[in-house]
């Protein structure tokens, strides 16, 4: 598995950039992921997302879809795209600091 | 002991679970209620052929009760909610159910309306879905008419039911136009959020290449955000566009409408949160979930309410008996992938091992992940099993609950 630093911190993660252990993330570590994103600057509205993206992990042990994130996070899946425009599911989920969502078979 | 079972559903997982629950356990010792809005039981694998004039609409459709063993209650009522700290299941007309188990069989519904644009004056004329009958009819005639342009064959968004189907569609689709001597006028194209054409590596890259080999051009990580009609065009979310002159679209999924008037019971898309190898609900342990009604990391398709049956019947008998549920699903999933010229190929998989080549169920067996006309003729044959097998509750020879791991070949994509 491939390891890369953010905020100072040596942290493991996978061939895509998500991260293995999300125990290991910090909210510090945010804005540089962010970047690598093509993300400048995280409004309140990213941290809305990125804070339920945590919490949805914590309790179901996967990121939710896109779907799931318009009828429950309070953004609508248009903002939703404005906000993270190369797919809000994973590049929220990689700002997050959770594995890749397991999305459906 | 007498309990009350009460089966939300008569589609597919609540008709094997019923029968099966009612061989398994006699008359005296639990009574079972059968609930459904509609009395038409659908083969649904067989909405695939309408489009394209190889099954009848007529044939699809039989009696939901008469699909039941003797000794099962059956009745015709919408759903109106569950009241799950009570125990009781409120129907239409103002009637309730009380249960000692309730089992969800209400399936997935489609939710054309929640995309912008795709119930629009094109809905029907230009934009179709095969995934319900009128839809699969209305899009025969449709393709009866079509001279030549661009098809565009396209999945909203995922969860669906038979995630394999668009593509069968795509394959059919190319053959079809081959047959009727247009192929060289249509541009076929297939439109998916996934980012290939299956959701696992090792079919994904089969399956990819085979539209590649049949002149079908591939579009990935696309999930549907608008349908223009006037202007023909898809439009992405992330504002793709994909024109067309026939689309046809599968519409987003949810569960059945009572679930979301129901506290507790689903999740925010109306699917039945249960534990993945138990079926159980997590809160309301009288209360499980089978088939595509259930919020599960498995594919919404026949086989896996067929294998789920099997563990499901076995739990509920061990819950009643106020014994620890020890029948676990795998996530075992078969599905047949038909792909044109009387040939299909056929996967097999569960949560932990992805669909791999091989044979099934052992060594010598069916090709996986090939194309073979026995496996076409293996798909054509299940329509028989599927009413006389699988809805009677039966094993089917030779194929059991847990996925086989003999005869797969490990490879890596």
């Amino acid at each position: 598995m491939p390891t890369t630093t953010y905020d100072g911190t040596s942290v493991t993660v996978d061939e895509e950039g998500f991260f293995t252990d999300p125990g290991r993330w910090t909210e510090p570590m945010a804005d540089q992921i962010a970047r690598e994103q093509g993300i400048e600057t995280l409004t309140d509205r990213h941290w809305q997302v990125i804070k339920f993206m945590r919490a949805e992990y914590t309790v179901k042990g996967t990121g939710p879809t896109v779907r799931v994130l318009g009828k429950a996070s309070g953004v609508s899946v248009k903002e939703l795209y404005q906000l993270f425009p190369k797919g809000p599911a994973k590049t929220a989920a990689k700002i997050a600091g959770i594995p890749k969502p397991r999305g459906c078979i | 002991m007498d309990k009350r079972i009460v089966i939300l559903g008569s589609g597919t997982a609540g008709t094997l679970t019923a029968n099966r629950l009612r061989r398994l356990y006699g008359e005296s010792e639990c009574r079972i209620t059968v609930v459904d809005q509609n009395d038409d039981h659908v083969y649904q694998p067989g909405l695939l052929f309408v489009p394209f004039g190889l099954a009848q609409p007529h044939t699809l459709v039989r009696s939901r009760p008469r699909q039941l063993h003797d000794g099962i209650a059956y009745q015709r009522a919408e759903i109106d909610r569950v009241d799950l700290d009570a125990q009781k299941a409120h129907l239409g007309g103002g009637s309730s159910l009380d249960y000692d188990v309730l089992v969800v069989a209400t399936g997935a519904t489609l939710l054309p309306e929640e995309t912008e644009g795709l119930t629009g004056p094109d809905w029907e004329e230009k934009v179709f879905t095969f995934y319900d009958l009128p839809g699969a009819v209305g899009l025969h005639h449709a393709l009866e008419h079509f001279d030549g342009g661009r098809v565009v064959v396209n999945v909203a968004d995922l969860p669906i039911k038979c995630p394999v189907a668009p593509l069968e569609f795509a394959f059919l689709a190319d053959w079809y136009f081959q047959r009727t001597g247009i192929r060289d006028r249509v541009e076929l194209t297939y439109v998916t959020p996934l980012d290939g054409a299956f959701t696992k590596p090792v079919a994904s890259k089969a399956l990819s290449g085979l539209l590649e080999e049949k002149g079908i051009e591939l579009v990935t990580e696309f999930t549907l955000g608008e349908v223009d009609g006037p202007g023909g065009r898809l439009i992405s979310y992330d504002e793709r566009e994909v024109p067309y002159d026939l689309a046809v679209v599968v519409p987003l999924h949810g569960g059945a409408e009572y679930v979301g008037r129901s506290p507790g019971l689903g999740d925010e898309l109306g699917f039945v949160r249960v534990d993945q190898h138990t079926l159980q609900h997590p809160d309301h342990p009288g209360v499980f979930a089978i088939g595509d009604a259930a919020g599960l990391p498995a594919s919404k398709a026949g086989s896996v309410a067929h294998f789920e049956g099997e563990v499901l019947a076995h739990n509920i008998g061990r819950f009643l008996a106020g014994q620890p549920l020890d029948a676990s699903y795998d996530g075992h999933t078969n599905c047949f992938i038909e792909t044109g010229f009387h040939k299909a190929l056929l996967i097999d998989f569960n949560y932990d091992t992805e669909p791999l080549p091989g044979h099934f169920p052992a060594a010598v067996g069916l090709p996986l992940l090939k194309e073979s006309h026995a496996n076409h003729l293996g798909k054509l044959a299940f329509e028989w099993l599927y009413w006389h097998s699988l809805l009677p509750g039966r094993e089917l020879p030779g194929i059991g609950s847990a996925m086989p791991e003999g005869g797969k070949n490990h490879v890596h994509a």
